[in-house]
């Protein structure tokens, strides 16, 4: 039978098409999921990291292509704009394989220094360093930042807070 | 009129600015000053390409005669296009670009903030997602033109340059007409009175900080709602629409 918790388990399976260590349970894209134990049909409401974000298409289409792989008989992949994703929704195992992969994990909203509007402190990946500066706010990805590193001196890039 | 044709041209207009600047901003991709500025600025573009996916989407349904957004942003014709003329403008140099998306920004967000109280849901929801993304473009702009304005004399002369050339395009951005105020005593559409403060203020203290002068408020052109656009537009266009045009249909 088809359950909520084996729906949960598949989507486990399911990675961010541009950083492929994190899952999209771990990056807080999925908000919701329904499951008609009867017929099995699941459906799997999904929210936009960054409205123009390519990956979002993708994301789904691999959602709906790894839940009928397993045999959920029909899926359904809903978008939903309201409310709005937030770095805050990242799991904290997801900002953990982040930082293992190299992109610095975003700050908390509620971060003092994010609601005073300041820059905020970011550790360097690589070796750890606070001593690092933002390059340009705009990164490879729409949801990521450039920053460099002032001790080890490698560039890296940072989720950016929203 | 009736409202949900009022609603229908709304998302027309939110969707043609955001894609034709969009598209403009798309033009520097590989010809960027720099590496960042040229990430950052294709950056710009995909947020406000997503943006106008979402109202000509919303434009589509609202119609309700199946067109969806690639119908609408690939088969309409320069006439049928509602932006605002200020985003269609040549990029020009750098300081032309980074004006024209200082003067959109400046009223892009506050439009946005005062639109996350829309009695509209999607509208209120699109608003949610885009005034984020507003946010540090305004940041963006508004950092470079205090760069250029309080930089060299010759980048301190184009920006000032950028900025009368293209002043006589904002004064659309505050127009009202049928459509509007018809969305407006719904609730769907804010009130642009306090928008123009917002706008004013953020004007004045960026261009105070960047050394540079307001320009006047002179002649202000109009008539992009309506579909007449400066002669940029069509050849833009007829660019950006040239695949769908010679291959009806086709699709990645």
């Amino acid at each position: 039978m088809i359950t909520k918790d084996r729906i949960l388990e598949l989507l486990d399976y399911v990675k961010d098409p541009e950083i492929p260590v994190i899952n999209v349970l771990e990056l807080g894209v999925v908000r919701g999921v329904e499951v008609d134990e009867e017929s099995g049909r699941a459906v799997v409401t999904i929210t936009p990291t960054y409205t123009g974000c390519p990956a979002m298409d993708v994301m789904a289409a691999d959602i709906r292509k790894e839940l009928l792989e397993a045999g959920v008989p029909e899926v359904e992949v809903k978008m939903s704009l309201s409310p709005a994703w937030t770095t805050d929704w990242i799991t904290e195992a997801g900002k953990r394989k982040l930082k293992e992969y190299g992109i610095a994990p975003p700050e908390k909203t509620a971060d003092i220094r994010a609601l005073k509007g300041e820059d905020p402190v970011v550790e360097c990946p690589q070796c750890g360093s606070k001593n690092t500066m933002m390059l340009s706010p705009f990164g490879s990805t729409a949801c990521k930042a450039l920053w460099k590193c002032n001790d080890c001196l490698e560039p890296f890039d940072q989720f950016k807070c929203l | 009129m009736e409202l949900n044709e009022a609603l229908f041209q709304f998302c027309l207009r939110r969707g043609d600015d955001t894609h034709v600047l969009s598209h403009r901003l798309g033009e520097w991709c590989g010809h960027g000053p720099v590496l960042e500025e040229d990430m950052a600025l294709t950056n710009r573009a995909l947020d406000l390409l997503g943006q106008a996916r979402n109202y000509l989407q919303y434009a589509g349904q609202v119609e309700g005669k199946g067109r969806s957004e690639d119908d609408l942003a690939y088969l309409r014709n320069e006439r049928g296009y509602v932006n605002c003329k200020l985003v269609e403008q040549p990029n020009g140099d750098y300081a032309h670009t980074i004006a024209k998306c200082f003067l959109f920004d400046a009223w892009h967000l506050p439009f946005l903030k005062a639109q996350l109280d829309s009695k509209d849901e999607q509208l209120a929801a699109i608003a949610g997602k885009a005034v984020k993304e507003a946010t540090y473009h305004l940041r963006h702009s508004s950092e470079w033109m205090v760069r250029f304005g309080d930089g060299t004399e010759e980048s301190h002369q184009r920006a000032q340059q950028a900025l009368h050339d293209l002043w006589t395009f904002t004064g659309e951005l505050f127009e009202t007409d049928e459509v509007y105020t018809t969305l407006q005593q719904a609730g769907i559409v804010p009130d642009l009175g306090p928008i123009k403060e917002a706008f004013d203020r953020t004007v004045n203290e960026v261009l105070a900080e960047a050394t540079l002068k307001r320009p006047e408020d002179e002649f202000m052109a109009s008539g992009g709602r309506k579909g007449q656009h400066t002669e940029h537009l069509g050849h833009m266009l007829g660019e950006m629409q040239f695949l769908q045009r010679a291959h009806p249909g086709a699709q990645w």
